[in-house]
């Protein structure tokens, strides 16, 4: 059993109103060194047995779905359980 | 003219599509579930708005890996028309049936209520009936309408005269140039986030979207009946 976590994020030229809410309200908080916020989604893919290839796999899972690449980016981490 | 109008869970403008083909149209029409796998008896397919699959991870992403999206592809190629409104036009994008995608709204809410639209191009199989640069008043109800595509995606959509429908006046949403509602290189796939369907009948305040639908059979006569 293999746990991937995957992060998808907007892409840097697209703006990010969630995000600049945020900011806006941390600002008000008194943070004042915030420069900027961007919010995206964290998912945790556990993958049991493959004979696939987990890059391959994971790749593919976040290109037909898991992310739209129009407007997001993705990076994933993979962690063995056991 | 028979169309189909597809629903997914958690669809809900499909009765207002069909209502708008069936009363006000005068036209065939029959409901379409999201696992059937052959649309070719019918003449046009209209993907209504709504939530579908409670716009988990990303408006349209599910609906959009359904078995019926694989038939509406088919008849995007073979020349059929092809209308998505509001979630429609977000499940066309992620098919890749139309460039680009749709954003949250620029200030984070759900807007509901009637906007004015451009007829940018009247020249095609969704707007014929329409005087080019004419006004008219068709209600939105969307919190993810915000057009996005990038500068080469953009330039293509102005070369091809793309872009149908604009914002006029107020933007909603914040998108790209005011885009209300593309359609694709060959012209026969519409995306539009304010609802045609919703403003056919006076009496409902605006009958400004008839015109859609009347335009999409003119053409179909045109070229089906001699």
């Amino acid at each position: 059993m293999t746990k991937v976590k995957i992060y998808v994020t907007l892409r840097e030229s697209v703006l990010d109103p969630q995000g600049s809410a945020v900011q806006g309200s941390l600002a008000k908080m008194g943070y004042n060194e915030v420069e900027d916020v961007r919010i995206g989604k964290y998912l945790e893919v556990v993958i049991g047995d493959t004979d696939r290839d987990l890059d391959v796999l994971v790749k593919e899972m976040c290109e037909k779905l898991l992310a739209n690449t129009v407007i997001e980016d993705y990076r994933y981490e993979v962690e063995e359980a056991n | 003219m028979k169309f189909a109008v597809l629903v997914f869970p958690g669809s809900n403008c499909d009765i207002d599509m069909y209502h708008a083909i069936k009363d006000e149209l005068g036209e065939e029409v029959e409901y379409v579930w999201h696992d059937a796998t052959d649309l070719s008896e019918f003449d046009g397919i209209l993907v209504p708005g709504g939530f579908s699959y409670g716009d988990y991870l990303r408006c349209g992403a599910m609906a959009n890996q359904s078995n019926v999206m694989a038939e509406v592809k088919k008849a995007a190629e073979a020349g059929k028309p092809v209308l998505g409104v509001c979630n429609g036009f977000q499940i066309l994008t992620e098919a890749g049936l139309l460039p680009g995608a749709l954003l949250r709204n620029k200030n984070l809410k759900f807007m509901c209520r009637t906007v004015q639209l451009k007829v940018e191009n009247n020249d095609t199989l969704f707007t014929n009936q329409y005087e080019a640069g004419q006004i008219i008043n068709i209600p939105i109800a969307h919190g993810e309408g915000n057009y996005f595509c990038d500068d080469e995606t953009l330039a293509k959509l102005k070369a091809n005269n793309q872009i149908v429908f604009t914002y006029s006046g107020d933007n909603p949403n914040g998108s790209l140039e005011d885009i209300a509602g593309i359609v694709n290189e060959r012209g026969n796939v519409l995306g539009m986030m304010p609802h045609p369907e919703r403003a056919v009948d006076a009496l409902l305040g605006s009958d400004d979207g008839l015109k859609v639908f009347k335009s999409i059979v003119k053409m179909w006569r045109e070229s089906h009946v001699s």
